[in-house]
């Protein structure tokens, strides 16, 4: 049976776990055995520290109440880490190569290591997280609530209306134990922490388990199956919630996508304990899939919630009360244990990353400040972080459990979670700006930051205090009853969502006056430079900027320095390295420029980049950042990057141009093989007859005793064919003519009907002859085109002998037809042959390309007459074609445009007037 | 002599001279006019030599002259190539195919005489 105290005792069994793993982990990766907390795999369930127990719990409340608005804290991340996995990637590394400790780090670091910025972002941080603290003690304290009020029993004696105060200090209390013990072990943020992060992984796996196992439950043992789940009356209001995919959609969507790139706890662990890069492709889909994982069954325990619980219950707690309900205290116990763990590992890592800041920005600043008390001693820095950090940590849980106290009223976990995403959104427009555009401005960088944190204070936090700290008339009228600064209708802007308001508000007034200073005020020197190791990261690695700042110290004071902040042995070690790198056997390296910088570097990642430049600053003794060199740098960035482009554009433009000249050199060969096989095909057609006059010339000058009739006949062969070559070369200069375009006829209107007349009538001999009909249909009136009429006239003849020539069926038939269509002439001569066997069809056209009829008469051409013909009707802007094969004959078809008759609005052509 | 003479060749004109410079010979001379009917005319009616012109109707001279050297039948018979292109390329082509002589158009009536009379004889 289910009791208060037995769910105490488990969750205090459970911590003991944790303490474990985060003990062996530690002794493990101390001992140099780092297969298993450096995998990716660890790194990515770490990530999941995004899903605290507002995801636990306050995601089906928030499908309960508001329907698929929940999804948006799921596909924010999703998208960062789908699409702007260049985004992270740039910032895990630069974390790395300048040792940033956290997002207040990164961002004073890339504005000129700038103290004052440091303090803001962390001061931002902590406002920011302190609600989101505050929902994780109220989420188990009010888990703690609902078992204690259902068994109806008491946590160790204490009434129930104290329980939610009393658990929640417990809590925190429990909580800062942990975070110190496991989160202080030393300063540096490179020195990863392992046994936490190991502790974040198993946790991460414990509630992953836990909701889908009571997901599971829920779908199939209450509800009986998936369709049971969606045919519940609750499952259309649910799916039917407020305004879907509406503003507030994208906003939440906008906001989510922020939160994981933003929230210090997030930067901490995917930034600062990153041990490899390659880890993010991973955590690239495997993140994603975690989330999705996570959200698979929110809709449905809303949607049974909804149904089978009583009116009035908490649905921030269905993920709870469903399986108590249904007297399942085992899953109860293990869905309490994964909503413990969701809201431990954010207040861990949160806290931890929180009191990284708060004492390298906030604690060493003022340290530094104070008056030396005495000579360091070695250690004393690294021992007053420490101290400080132990001490920011209870600060810090001790104003979240403030916060709980005083926005005791309100009931939503999920409302509490958007101020806190609200709130350090305001880091956006900074970090982008810092990561992607040179002239964003330090200056710029705070202004920004200090109004957009103002404006959401006022918008956002002020709001939630609403009915406990502050007054509600303050709401409703505005503050001394002017109504334009009502904090949740900004100058008028009523009716919008709250949230929706205090976002544009304050990210616009951000973004604005990022921009607009940054645009006014110039860089500081250390400024620009530290904007082009940033911006340019992938470029120059930091070693960089060593060419920049020339610096130089006594190497006992940097000694002394490192011993103070790092301690000993660590401070030897280092100088003993750096010193073998030099090539020295002695264990002091030289001061160089290129030390200090390093050194410095190692102690930003103990105290921050702003700090360890102060203090660095201390004991040098001479110090000049060189323009020169920085304009140098950014000067040569842009070379090389115009360089490149116009390196691109060139070898494009020599691809073009080769590919030109390799289509050219195609064109060429072809051209050549063609003039080839022309030639090879001349020497043919005038050698065949010519063999011819040679024999019988030679027949007639040896042979004496030959007959007159023998002798004339030989004599009259020899003229045909002379006759024949005469012809030959007479095409073969036309067709030469006629292909170089060299016209020695003008186009002038011709009637193409009358021609073609012309053309039967001449043909009409050659007809007879061969006991072929001629018969013409079609267009009879005059239909003009511009061409040339005996050339026109060529082309008929040759089109009609043709098929009478190679016509050698039984009652050879020629029809030609004539049409007018589309303002084109078209006329077809068919024959009722043999047609063209398909393997010609395609070479008829070609010069010689004579089809071979075993009758061919003497009288019979080269095989270049439908070559010249085409030519002759090209140049008049008309085609000649072999229609396709219908078994009946051939067909070939002249079209010719008709002449285009000058007067505008007659209309149809001559012919079609006809 | 009487060599019995076939002349495979598609121009009626050199049909004509051919037959006549051989027959004043003495040859007994017979023509076809196409690839296929060559083939035909080996087989029904052997000659002693054959005048094959490349450029024929149906089949070309020189698959003409494959099937001849590769037909075990049709192997002896002396064949002379005649051909309108006189390119090299052509030459080795009949030589490689087992061509016994080549002549190029136009050509001499007396070399075409002494070939066929040396073909025949052999």
């Amino acid at each position: 049976m289910l009791s208060a105290n037995a769910v105490l005792f488990t969750a205090l069994a459970y911590v003991a776990l944790l303490f474990l793993v985060a003990f062996v982990s530690d002794l493990r990766s101390r001992k140099g055995w780092l297969a298993l907390v450096r995998s990716p795999v660890v790194y990515t369930l770490s990530i999941s520290v995004y899903c605290t127990s507002w995801t636990f719990y306050g995601a089906v409340g928030s499908a309960a109440r508001n329907g698929l608005e929940f999804a948006t804290i799921y596909l924010g991340p999703t998208l960062v880490f789908v699409g702007w996995w260049f985004l992270l990637r740039k910032l895990v590394r630069i974390g790395r190569i300048h040792r940033s400790s956290s997002i207040g780090d990164l961002i004073s670091s890339r504005y000129g290591k700038s103290t004052s910025l440091a303090v803001l972002v962390t001061l931002i941080a902590v406002i920011g997280t302190t609600p989101y603290i505050a929902l994780q003690l109220k989420a188990v304290t009010t888990s703690f609530q609902v078992i204690a009020d259902a068994t109806g029993t008491s946590l160790l004696g204490i009434p129930t209306r104290d329980l939610d105060i009393r658990t929640g200090f417990w809590v925190a209390v429990g909580m800062a134990v942990f975070t110190i013990l496991f989160g202080t072990r030393n300063i540096d943020a490179n020195e990863h922490h392992h046994g936490v992060v190991a502790a974040i992984a198993v946790e991460a796996l414990v509630k992953l388990f836990a909701l889908l196992a009571v997901g599971l439950y829920v779908v199939f043992w209450i509800a009986g199956g998936v369709p049971e789940v969606f045919a519940l009356p609750t499952s259309a209001a649910v799916l039917q919630g407020s305004d879907t995919f509406g503003i507030r959609w994208v906003a939440l969507t906008f906001l989510s996508a922020t939160a994981i790139v933003c929230l210090p706890r997030q930067f901490q662990i995917t930034v600062v304990e990153n041990a490899d890069e390659n880890h993010l492709r991973t955590a690239g889909w495997l993140f994603p899939l975690y989330l999705f994982l996570t959200s698979l069954f929110t809709l449905p325990i809303a949607i049974v919630g909804l149904a089978t619980l009583p009116a009035g219950s908490n649905p921030d707690m269905f993920v709870l009360t469903l399986p108590m309900q249904h007297d399942q205290s085992a899953l109860a116990l293990l869905v309490f244990i994964g909503g413990f763990s969701s809201a431990t590992s954010m207040v861990i890592v949160a806290s931890i990353a929180l009191s990284i800041m708060v004492s390298n920005h906030i604690v060493m600043p003022i340290a530094l400040r104070l008056p030396r008390r005495s000579a360091g001693v070695s250690g004393d820095v690294k021992a007053l972080l420490l101290v400080s950090r132990r001490i920011s940590i209870g600060v810090i849980l001790l104003l979240g459990f403030a916060y709980f106290v005083a926005s005791a009223k309100s009931d939503a976990l999920a409302s509490m979670g958007l101020i806190a995403f609200a709130g350090v959104a305001q880091f956006l427009p900074s970090l982008i700006g810092g990561l992607y555009w040179h002239q964003a401005s330090k200056s710029g960088a705070f202004a920004g930051l200090l109004a957009g944190v103002l404006t959401w204070a006022y918008t956002l936090l002020l709001p939630s205090f609403e009915g406990g700290a502050i007054p509600a008339t303050f709401f409703e009228r505005g503050p001394w009853g002017i109504a334009a600064l009502r904090p949740q209708a900004l100058f008028g802007a009523e009716g919008v969502d709250p949230l929706v308001h205090s976002l544009f508000w304050s990210l616009g007034v951000n973004v604005v006056l990022f921009v607009a200073v940054s645009l006014c005020r110039e860089q500081k020197p250390l400024e620009r430079l530290q904007a082009t190791l940033f911006i340019d990261v992938f470029r120059n690695p930091a070693d960089n900027e060593a060419r920049f700042i020339r610096r130089s110290a006594a190497i006992d004071d940097l000694y002394v320095l490192a011993q103070r902040i790092l301690g000993a042995e660590q401070a030897h070690r280092l100088f003993r390295d750096f010193a073998r790198k030099q090539g020295s056997r002695d264990d002091l390296p030289q001061p160089d420029t290129e030390f200090i910088a390093h050194l410095e570097r190692q102690l930003a990642g103990g105290i921050g980049a702003a700090s360890a430049r102060v203090m660095v600053s201390q004991v040098i003794t001479g110090e000049t950042i060189s323009l020169e060199e920085l304009m140098k740098l950014v000067d040569e960035t842009q070379q090389v990057i115009e360089y490149s482009q116009q390196l691109e554009s060139k070898s494009q433009q020599l691809q073009t141009t080769a590919r030109q000249l390799r289509e050219a050199n195609q064109r060429l060969k072809a051209l050549d093989a063609q003039k080839d096989d022309f030639l090879s095909q001349v020497s043919h057609e005038v050698r065949t007859p010519m063999a011819s006059i040679r024999s019988f010339s030679e027949i007639l000058l040896s042979d004496a005793d030959l007959s007159h009739e023998q002798s004339t006949r030989f004599i009259e062969i020899i003229h045909n064919e002379t006759l024949r070559l005469t012809r030959l070369l007479d095409e073969i200069l036309d067709l030469s003519h006629l292909e170089r375009g060299e016209l020695t006829w003008t186009l002038e209107p011709v009637d193409a009907l009358a021609v073609l007349r012309r053309a039967v009538e001449t043909c009409q001999g050659m007809a007879d002859g061969a006991a072929a009909t001629i018969a013409v249909n079609g267009e009879t009136g005059p239909v003009e085109v511009l061409g040339h009429g005996d050339r026109l006239a060529q082309v008929f003849i040759n089109l009609i002998s043709n098929a009478i020539k190679h016509n050698t069926g039984p009652s050879p038939r020629l029809d030609i037809r004539s049409s007018v269509a589309d303002r084109r002439l078209i006329v077809d001569v068919q024959d009722n042959g043999p047609g063209v066997a398909a393997a010609d069809r395609d070479r008829i056209f070609a010069k010689f390309s004579r089809t071979w009829a075993s009758d061919r008469p003497v009288t019979a051409g080269a095989g270049l007459g439908l070559a010249i013909s085409r030519a002759i009707l090209r140049r008049m802007n008309g085609t000649l074609d072999l229609l396709p094969d219908t078994g009946q004959g051939a067909c070939f078809r002249v079209v010719l445009p008709l002449r285009q008759t000058t007067g505008t609005a007659v209309g149809p052509a001559a012919g079609e007037q006809l | 002599m009487s060599a019995r003479v076939l002349i495979a060749e598609d121009e009626p004109n050199l049909v004509e001279s051919l037959s006549f410079i051989l027959s004043r010979e003495g040859c007994v001379v017979s023509a076809v006019f196409d690839g296929e009917s060559v083939l035909e005319r080996l087989r029904s009616d052997r000659p002693d030599v054959l005048v094959l012109d490349v450029m024929l109707p149906l089949r070309t001279g020189f698959e003409v002259l494959k099937l001849i050297k590769t037909d075990p039948g049709l192997r002896g018979i002396p064949v002379m190539v005649l051909t309108a292109k006189g390119q090299e390329r052509d030459r080795r082509t009949a030589e490689d195919l087992g061509a016994d002589a080549f002549v190029t158009k136009p050509f001499s009536n007396q070399d075409v005489v002494d070939r066929i009379k040396r073909l025949a004889g052999a």
